[in-house]
């Protein structure tokens, strides 16, 4: 029996340096995983999904337009420089994108919203003697077609000229040579509209940029007058190639990495406190029993943070939330099996046969009243895969499952592990020791 | 000297009665407002430099045309915003206004869900609340299938997890009220842990009437139960104690983002414990006892004063 404990104590000490080691230091890689994973509400960043319109898309081709749409996001979200971005289809028509660590979400969000289609227009005035820009068409092959960035191939570039003017490069297809031969001559000495969206593209002034017509529209190939910055977002832009589908966003939560540090800071101190009330309490009221509660408490945090590493468990606030729930939760089998111990105290056993009793008694009660939070979470995982908002509740159910689960290994095997190691030693007699109140029945 | 607990069990109805009179009135009076994941619409979060009126805002956004705009103060000058959906212009819009009026502003959270996706979440945590019904209502036939009457303790244990349910509905639509305090994912996710909870406490005293039924320790039911509750007492209060100072941990120390969740789980645990202990127990023994007249008679109610 003893040796068997002591081999017990063994593996129990193992398992808690190995856990040690797995989250010590918090950033170290173990096993492949680096760090413990935060979710955008911790780390901050950018949560959007976007809805693609596929009415216009031919039947059977919905998948292909999709996946068209997703690669173009992934080149414009590797353009911004986010690491490890998620770019992943959701349902039939939806687009997730997260961009963790991004702290101008705004330009972030430009970025991929982005239709990304140049159009040039020629200016017309109507009947009623208002002028207004409208799109500069051509003809090609019996069709009218618009001119537009779709036409440029797909290696443009910013430079500066001689004169140190920021200029962005483009060169026309073959059919965009067409096009600008057929509308050049019209509009020659004429300004030039180029619109992004139906905003005409604007300079440093803030100006819209119209340059005049001199020549040939297709050896002109050049936008002068942007910013640096805009001009190079423009160009990546349209490298990046277009998205084939218009896309609604339809829900977005975005947290700057303050706040989400912030959050990580408070709920680490709410744990810890928690975690220190807890074991006050228990210390206070089951004395030396109490005293091996905590310890068995601080061995369930390590093991559950390496659990969260390895698994490995995205954190979210409400996931932080859980985590410390079910710290309090924890002690819960504990208290059960304390409480049993002094009844069996009170009938005259001896420690040994009152921690076996006292452990096999409770037994029922732990596992009965574990299983209503173990369905409970169960149930919230499952309603948080169904929709859009998922990050929150799945993070909640998933840690108090684990959280819960490992408490009732802590709480039964190392509790009674290390109650079992004062079996026969001078203090097993003192039982006020293990169980305060058993003489105020 | 033993606590004589299920003989103060009229009492406890009252209390509970009362408690959940005030839910009831409170949930028809203020409703319990649905926050934008189920509603749609646009929340941010908006800290000001400096010191911000909350009636100055909520004029200053009625004249940009938010009138309906919700206005919760989380701090001096820190604020949520909710209004309808804003799309990015909007967005750039209310915060240049804003900052012209208030001065420099921070915004570390902007949150919008579009009606579709709102719609598709009220109906999944719909689902989920009612399938989590039905689960723990298949769990208690199961855990009690071996208790003398499993329908009656089934019953019991389900009076008591709705009360604790609705005291918390109740106590968060007076918040509501008051606070405008709004029912979002993590409020349903802290009614269902509550209701988790519920039952666990309410079976571990069950379990124990359970035992000494079997045992034989007393021929009259109702001391069986009072014995019973008496032996579980320090653990029902001792588990509710640890798991609240955990609770009022996250409340004070981590804040707006999460208070949904822990408001809820405050008063669920607290009225978790009460009902455990107080009510669905003595239920138990009502119901055995058939007693319903005779506490129909104990209240002091009109009809009674007439007659003496």
């Amino acid at each position: 029996m003893t040796r068997k404990n002591s081999l017990v104590v063994i593996v129990i000490l193992a398992l808690f340096a190995f856990a040690l080691w797995v989250i010590l230091p918090i950033d170290s890689e173990r096993f492949g995983r680096e760090g413990i994973q935060l979710g955008l509400d911790l780390q901050g960043g950018v949560h959007m999904v976007y809805k693609a319109d596929l009415s216009e898309v031919e039947a059977g081709k919905e998948t292909e337009a999709i996946n068209g749409a997703i690669a173009v996001i992934e080149r414009r979200v590797d353009v911004f420089g986010v690491t490890e971005p998620v770019i992943q289809r959701q349902g039939k028509d939806r687009i997730l994108v997260e961009l963790p660590g991004v702290s101008e979400a705004e330009k972030a969000k430009r970025l991929i919203g982005q239709t990304a289609l140049l159009e040039f227009r020629e200016r017309v005035t109507d009947e009623n003697g208002e002028t207004k820009w409208v799109p500069a068409t051509g003809v090609i092959n019996g069709q009218e077609k618009v001119l537009n960035s779709n036409y440029f191939t797909e290696d443009t570039y910013v430079d500066r000229d001689r004169m140190g003017r920021i200029i962005l490069y483009f060169e026309w297809t073959e059919e965009g040579k067409k096009l600008c031969e057929q509308i050049t001559p019209r509009i020659l000495n004429q300004p030039l509209g180029i619109f992004l969206g139906d905003e005409p593209i604007r300079g440093e002034d803030d100006e819209p940029i119209t340059p005049i017509v001199k020549d040939a529209l297709e050896r002109c190939s050049v936008i002068e007058g942007l910013s640096f910055n805009d001009a190079s977002e423009l160009s990546k832009l349209l490298n990046a190639g277009r998205i084939p589908i218009p896309l609604t966003p339809i829900y977005e939560q975005t947290v700057s990495p303050i706040l989400g540090a912030d959050f990580i800071d408070m709920s680490l101190k709410a744990g810890v406190i928690g975690i220190i009330i807890v074991m006050l309490f228990m210390i206070i009221y089951y004395r030396l029993s109490g005293v091996l509660a905590s310890l068995a408490l601080v061995f369930y945090g390590t093991l559950v943070l390496a659990l969260f590493k390895l698994i490995p468990v995205t954190l979210t606030l409400a996931g932080l939330g859980g985590f410390v729930l079910s710290i309090g939760m924890a002690v819960d089998a504990n208290v059960l099996i304390f409480e049993r111990m002094k009844e069996e105290f009170r009938t005259g056993r001896t420690l040994g046969a009152t921690i076996e009793a006292g452990f096999n008694r409770a037994w029922t009660a732990i596992r009965d009243s574990n299983v209503t939070t173990f369905i409970v979470c169960v149930i919230l995982y499952w309603l948080g895969s169904s929709i859009v908002a998922s990050a929150p509740v799945m993070g909640f159910a998933l840690t108090l499952f684990i959280g819960v689960a490992v408490s009732m290994f802590t709480a039964i095997v190392v509790t009674r592990t290390l109650l079992r190691l004062f079996v026969g030693t001078r203090l097993a007699r003192r039982a006020s020791l293990f169980s305060p109140y058993i003489g105020k029945k | 000297m033993m606590f004589n607990i299920v003989g103060k069990r009229f009492w406890f109805f009252v209390i509970s009665g009362a408690v959940i009179l005030i839910s009831i009135i409170s949930l028809v009076t203020f409703g319990l407002k649905a926050g934008i994941e189920f509603s749609s619409g646009s929340m941010m979060t908006v800290n000001f430099e400096q010191k911000v009126e909350q009636g100055e805002l909520k004029q200053e956004l009625a004249s940009l045309g938010y009138t309906n705009a919700i206005i919760q103060r989380t701090g001096e000058g820190d604020f949520l915003i909710r209004t309808h959906e804003l799309t990015s212009q909007d967005k750039a819009q209310l915060e240049d206004a804003l900052t012209k009026r208030f001065g420099h502003l921070t915004e570390p959270e902007f949150h919008s869900v579009s009606p579709m996706v709102a719609e598709e979440t009220a109906q999944n945590a719909a689902i989920a609340v009612a399938v989590a019904a039905i689960g723990i209502l298949l769990y208690v036939t199961w855990a009690f299938r071996r208790m003398p009457n499993p329908f009656r303790y089934g019953t019991c244990a389900i009076v008591a997890l709705v009360h604790d349910a609705l005291i918390a509905l109740g106590i968060f639509s007076i918040l509501g009220g008051i606070l405008n305090w709004q029912v979002n994912l993590m409020f349903i996710t802290g009614i269902l842990a509550v209701i988790g909870y519920s039952i666990n406490n309410t079976i571990v005293v069950f379990d124990r009437i359970r035992e000494n039924l079997i045992k034989g320790i007393s021929p009259s039911f109702e001391v069986v139960v009072n014995n019973s509750l008496v032996e579980t007492l320090s653990r029902s209060l001792n588990t509710s104690l640890t798991t609240l100072f955990v609770v009022l941990a996250l409340l004070l120390f981590v804040g707006a983002s999460i208070q949904n969740f822990a408001v809820v789980l405050l008063v669920g645990i607290v009225a978790g414990t009460f009902s455990s202990i107080c009510i669905a127990p003595a239920l138990l023994v009502v119901w055995e006892k058939g007693e319903w007249g005779r506490f129909i008679g104990w209240l002091p109610l009109p009809r009674a004063k007439a007659r003496g």
